[in-house]
């Protein structure tokens, strides 16, 4: 059987069990787009593009309305995998990252509204949806879109009785239950929780919060991304006034 | 710091695939050096002196070296670690085993995520050289360190251990680093002498080791190396199997092939050097040099054969079986030594080079070198097998420890439980911590009492074989007002002791069962709990797990119910006390009358089972009786059978099947379960065979109709071959396992001993963790406990089931290897006349089996004088006979199979250090080779015969603490055979389903409190607060092969007289 963790306390790749793995972020790097960034946890790499605010398409509502296109690129996997036309299990996280995201994005302010978000997967070592929020939420600050807090995803994972935070493609070959969550890291509120399979109550707990502190541990990693791309953005504001 | 890792991968369809991983490097990996203050995150395990960090080489050869306590302070690199893990679980666990333990200072050194030691491998550079360079810039490293970080401490420094010459040389070279080769580092720095003796020896002084008598004139053939090897077995040309070498013929061997129903045969040469559960490679010989195993019974000691002219010898007497698929093993995958217990051959006290043989008789010969082999001569002693040079006879080891001398109880019994993996040292300070304190009670535990229905008032009793401490059953029976019966069977409940995850439930885990030796009885849980706060005694309140029935006069099930309760048991019956109130028309007290509802039901459940196809298969018990004083066995007899026996087993079948319906309803995919494949039909042709000889024509398309014609089997003057062909039967048949319900598909759950779909273990939980886990689900079913995660993980499931399958078979096993050494005991100095039947018929001997002793052996037809020439024999393979033609030209006599014959049972000393039980034959008489029953025959003992067993009082005296018990039984080992009459419980070598009938049987091993004991007890007493003794019982389990019995003894403490007494069954 192979072995997960050391006796020693290493993970395969040499991370503690509540260690991150490494982070890039790039933010504003396609000029037409609205909003994008570049996001990277581990070898995981995904490119989000936000566009919009703008005009609704369809059955117009009182609230702005978040669409999310999920894709990943064929490349992105040890085995490269043929594209589908219809790829339910991409349509199916694609939904689950605007649903995350209205519940941060202040929509009232956009009424009869739309917001575009598109999302590209890179390079996929697990912990997928995870980063792919990481990197729309700097797409969308990148875009100027009102929200009430970064929204900050983590995944956590239980192997060999230990709990083990951000794990990548090897660990979840593990089969242990694997927790994504997204928090709102001022107030600790979950936006979104997924877990891959069941799992005894009696672990629950620990795996939240565990990954709930992995997400509030990325948010000044995501603060900085967006404070330096403002920063670059001063002088095309012109002197100040 | 980062490093990618790239590598290719090979996926099982084959394509290739590029496979990228981050390698992180860390700056905070301590040196773990006490006193060094820059580390920051540091265990403090090693003392700032002279330590060593060996190579991969020396850890998994020098092993035993390492585990000497002389040898202290070692870095284990990584790299090293993960090297030693890769080629051998076994050395990579004792590694473990070392490190864990705080006295010897071991360290973990994590080279590959320090930013200081990572290396990167060079262009050209081979895996191996990458290795042994990283693990030389961490000794490095180290070194530096110490200069830089605790410059004052002059003594500290890191010596590499190496064996590699050219490793050692660029060691040296590179900036002097100290290393030594392991001898010599023991020589010069080991001041205990005894680690010399455990040094393996460098493959190239083999020859120094190898004795001049057992270099070969023609080598082995040499391996194949291992990519070869892995292509050849890839592409089809070789085959990978598990070499497993015939008990009886040293020189045959068989390799168990996956995907192959038949073994493929090897034989002399060809098996190259493999050792007994060797992974091996091996090639097909073409068809036409096949060959039929001989069928010959060869007497140990002409191990290993090396030249092949002798196959062509025998050969002469034309080829009566049919050829097997026969190989020729090209190549070891994997080796699987491990320590064995044996004995010196032949040595005499002056010698350096000896020969050891293993207990275990699949092992070759071993050669060793010792220094001290006068110490050694006439003691069991534990060899490592080192290697196996190709011009060697035999392989080449090196001696571990001693164990005892030969022949002493003690010594005998730890090389059994060592032999057979049994985990037997005492239970350690963490386990003993999880125990209640001894004076317990039921209203020590107000909140759970709360929860528990309350049982106290009903007429509950338990009926156990005599000596029984471990009573985990109970049961109870009463009308209702329609009519029909409340039927009660009350289980132990251990699981509110043994709470999941606390160190008492791994350690139980890890024990799986307790194991029931001749004399002892290692128990499963603490004996506070196994003999009192959970055995279900008689008059005293214990918390129960309840299965309570409601069943028509019919034994119909109407209902069925399961909660936690507490109860009162009535009294703690034996079988032939419950079955005295049965029969005693006088008494018609209320126990008694719920005693015959049960008695009458358990019938009417019995035939309804057999007619569903239960197998009813054969089985002789035998009990010891036991010497109080010496605990030796001063009589042996089979174990009587009363109908409460099968009483007690039919309710307790009954509620195994209840709780399996009831688990695998609840969690489908994790229940705890136990099946019993069918056999498959080759397992049957020597049965069918040997039955179609005697005129018997069975069936065995299924289980039904195996028992319908085992039934039918019509004895022709010879009324003990229905018995025989049960017990036949039974070594057809497949081990039962446990199963996790999940993993197998729901059409191969069933047992096919008990012709039932659904079947689990329920109702021992004292001495078996498989019913702990059923308690469990049992309990979260209900909603009377909770679950945790790995109760409910089918895959932690399944791997605990596979251990308890294992655990189980070495207990087994265990207990007939500790019969026979008692029956050893027991028959010398007593050789014994007794009738025989024939049961299988070999082209050299015939197997014999006394039903009597449930001893079983084989009869050669060796002159009695050996300066005779042996008689001549011929087999006819077809009619299973054997025609002995004595030297002289006499009448020929025939044997055949199922015939009754007289032996002689006694035991042979010829070799001291090994005595076994012969079988010698005195009727038929063939002249020059039966032997006429001596004087003495079936006499007492005298005190003189005890001096076999060297008795250690002061031993026994620190045993006395725990209750000691004795249980019995286990199934015979090859060399014996118990069997019991009409149970159904049919465990069988293999086993067939362990049911519980032996189950109860089982734990008979108790001693204590059952009235027997009691009154042993109050006799003790009179002597003064002396010994007491105790008794034993044996039981039955039935299995193929072998006797049991069991016995206990308690003595006091300080016990100075010691009355000798025997006991049977009362």
């Amino acid at each position: 059987m192979p072995e997960y963790i050391s006796v020693e306390g290493l993970r395969e790749d040499g991370r503690r069990a509540n260690e991150l793995r490494r982070v890039e972020a790039n933010v504003g790097m396609f000029p037409h787009a609205d909003g994008s960034a570049y996001f990277q946890q581990g070898d995981t790499k995904v490119v989000a593009i936000v566009n919009g605010p703008k005009q609704g398409v369809g059955k117009a509502g009182d609230a702005g309305k978040v669409v999310c296109d999920f894709e990943m690129a064929a490349f992105s996997t040890t085995q490269r995998r043929k594209p589908l036309r219809l790829d339910r299990k991409n349509a199916e996280l694609g939904s689950k990252i605007a649903s995350t995201f209205e519940s941060a994005i202040m929509t009232d302010l956009y009424p009869r509204s739309q917001i575009e978000i598109s999302v590209q997967v890179l390079q996929a070592d697990g912990g997928v949806l995870a980063v792919a929020i990481n990197a729309v939420t700097l797409a969308l600050m990148d875009a100027g879109v009102a929200m009430t807090d970064f929204v900050c995803a983590c995944t956590a994972s239980v192997i060999d009785g230990t709990n083990v935070l951000d794990i990548n493609h090897y660990e979840a070959s593990a089969q242990g239950p694997e927790l994504t969550i997204a928090v709102l890291p001022s107030s600790s509120t979950i936006v979104m929780a997924e877990m891959k399979s069941r799992v005894h109550g009696d672990l629950y707990a620990g795996l939240q919060d565990l990954a709930i502190v992995g997400g509030t541990t990325l948010l000044p990693l995501l603060k900085k991304a967006v404070h330096d791309r403002t920063r670059a953005m001063l002088p095309c504001l012109g002197p100040a006034a | 710091m980062l490093r990618a890792k790239k590598f290719a991968r090979k996926t099982k369809s084959g394509r290739v695939l590029t496979v990228s991983r981050e390698h992180y490097l860390r700056d905070d990996i301590g040196c773990s050096i006490q006193g060094c203050a820059t580390c920051t995150v540091n265990p403090d395990t090693l003392e700032p002196t002279s330590i060593i960090l060996p190579d991969t080489n020396v850890i998994l050869h020098q092993l035993d070296v390492l585990e000497h306590q002389a040898i202290k302070n070692v870095i284990i690199c990584s790299t090293v670690l993960d090297e030693v893990k890769h080629r051998s679980l076994a050395a990579y666990n004792r590694v473990r085993a070392m490190l864990s333990d705080k006295k010897r200072h071991f360290y973990v050194y994590s080279n590959e995520h320090s930013k200081h030691t990572y290396v990167e491998q060079n262009k050209g550079e081979s895996p191996n050289d990458r290795n042994d360079r990283a693990i030389r810039v961490c000794v490095k490293w180290y070194n530096d360190h110490i200069k830089q970080v605790m410059p004052t401490a002059k003594d500290a420094k890191v010596i590499l251990l190496t064996n590699d010459a050219a490793n050692l040389k660029l060691a040296t070279a590179d900036g002097g680093i100290p290393g030594y080769t392991v001898h010599e580092y023991v020589r010069r720095f080991v001041d205990d002498p005894a680690v010399k003796d455990l040094l393996a020896y460098p493959s190239d002084t083999f020859s120094k080791v190898m004795a001049r008598e057992d270099e070969l004139s023609e080598p082995f053939d040499a391996y194949l190396n291992e990519t070869a090897i892995q292509q050849g077995i890839k592409g089809g040309v070789y085959l990978q199997g598990v070499f497993q070498a015939s008990r009886e013929n040293p020189n045959e061997g068989f390799v168990r092939v996956r995907g192959r129903d038949d073994a493929v045969l090897v034989i002399g040469r060809d098996m190259n050097r493999a050792v007994q559960g060797d992974v091996v490679a091996l090639s097909l010989l073409p068809k036409a040099e096949w060959k039929a195993p001989l069928d010959v019974v060869e007497k140990r000691g002409a191990n290993v054969l090396v030249t092949s002219t002798k196959l062509e010898d025998e050969d002469d007497d034309a080829v009566v079986s049919e050829p097997k698929p026969t190989g020729k093993i090209v190549g070891i995958v994997r080796r699987r030594w491990r320590p064995y217990c044996g004995v010196l051959v032949d040595a005499r006290p002056t010698d350096t080079h000896v020969l050891f043989s293993a207990q275990d008789e699949r092992i070759p010969y071993v050669r060793i070198q010792s220094s001290q082999t006068a110490e050694l001569i006439g003691q069991q002693i534990v060899v490592a097998i080192d290697a196996w040079p190709s011009k060697s006879r035999y392989p080449v080891g090196h001696f571990v420890r001693r164990l005892g001398p030969i022949g002493d109880r003690e010594t005998e019994t730890e090389v059994v439980l060592l032999e057979h993996d049994v985990p037997y040292e005492a239970f350690s300070q963490a386990v003993l911590d999880c125990l209640p304190s001894e004076t317990w009670t039921c209203s020590d535990a107000p909140d759970s009492l709360a929860k528990r229905r309350d049982l106290r008032h009903l007429n509950i009793c338990s009926v156990d074989p005599p000596g029984c401490t471990d009573i985990d059953d109970a049961l109870h029976a009463r009308e209702l007002d329609n009519g029909n019966y409340e039927i009660g069977v009350h289980i132990a409940d251990v699981t509110y002791f043994v709470r999941p995850g606390s160190a008492l439930d791994k350690e139980a885990a890890k024990r799986g069962t307790t194991v029931y030796l001749a004399d002892r009885r290692i128990d499963m849980v603490p004996g506070l709990l196994s003999s009192n706060l959970c055995s279900l005694r008689g008059g005293e309140e214990r918390f129960a797990f309840s299965c309570v029935w409601e069943i028509t006069k019919e034994a119909e099930i109407v209902s069925t119910e399961f909660f936690k309760s507490i109860i009162k048991s009535k009294s703690a019956m034996m079988y032939s006390e419950a079955q005295m109130r049965i029969d005693d028309k006088s008494d018609n007290s209320e126990l008694t009358q719920s005693l015959r509802v049960l008695n009458s039901l358990a019938k009417k459940l019995r035939r309804r089972r057999i007619e569903r196809g239960a197998l009813m298969l054969a089985s002789t018990e035998v009990r010891f009786s036991m010497d109080n004083e010496t605990n030796d066995p001063v009589d042996m007899k089979i174990k009587e059978q009363y109908e409460t026996n099968s009483m007690v087993e039919e309710f307790m079948l009954l509620a195994n099947v209840s709780t399996a319906e009831h688990i695998f309803r609840h969690f489908p995919q994790c229940a705890v379960l136990r099946r019993h494949p069918s056999p498959p039909p080759a397992n049957f042709e020597p049965l069918l065979k040997a039955a179609h000889v005697a005129g018997v024509e069975l069936s065995t398309a299924s289980s039904k109709e195996l028992a319908v014609s085992l039934d039918r089997a019509a004895p022709e003057g010879k009324p003990y071959l229905r018995t025989l062909l049960r017990m036949l039967a039974t070594r057809c048949m497949m081990q039962a396992v446990y199963f996790s319900s999940g993993t197998v598909p729901q059409t191969e759950f069933k047992h096919y001993g008990l012709a039932s779909p659904i079947y689990t273990h329920f109702t021992s939980p004292i001495r078996r963790y498989a019913d702990v886990l059923v308690h469990r689900l049992l309990a979260a079913s209900i909603g009377a406990d909770i679950t945790y995660p790995d109760l409910l993980d089918k895959d932690k499931v399944s791997s605990v089931c596979d251990g308890l399958n294992i655990r189980n078979r070495m207990a087994q096993y265990a207990a007939r290897a500790s019969t026979e050494l008692q029956c050893c005991v027991y028959f010398k100095g007593r050789p014994t006349a007794a009738t025989g039947y024939v049961t299988r018929v070999r082209k050299n001997a015939v197997q014999v089996l006394v039903p009597t002793f449930g001893v079983e052996g084989p009869v050669y037809f060796d002159p009695i004088d050996s300066s005779k020439t042996a008689p001549t024999l011929k087999f006819d393979a077809e009619q299973l006979t054997l025609d002995v033609t004595p030297a002289d030209g006499g009448q020929a006599t025939t044997f055949k199979v199922f015939d009754e014959v007289q032996v002689l049972i006694q035991v042979d000393e010829s070799d001291a250090q090994r005595r076994r039980i012969v079988l010698k034959l005195m009727n038929p008489a063939v002249a020059g080779v039966s032997v006429s029953a001596p004087k003495d025959v079936d006499v007492e003992p005298g005190l003189a015969d005890e001096g076999a067993i060297v008795e250690d009082i002061t031993g026994e005296q620190q045993q006395q603490q725990q209750q000691q018990q004795q249980g019995g039984a286990g199934p015979g080992g090859d060399a014996m055979h118990t069997d019991e009459d009409g149970g159904d419980e049919d465990e069988d070598d293999g086993a067939v389903a362990q049911e519980d009938a032996k189950d109860v049987a089982r734990k008979s091993g108790g001693a204590g409190s059952t009235p027997g004991s009691a009154r042993k007890g109050a006799d003790a007493k009179k002597k003064g607060k002396a010994a007491k003794a105790k008794k034993q019982s044996t039981t039955p389990k039935k299995q193929d092969k072998a006797a049991k019995r069991r016995a206990s003894k308690k003595k006091g403490k300080n016990s100075t007289k010691r009355s000798k007494r025997s006991y049977s069954q009362e």
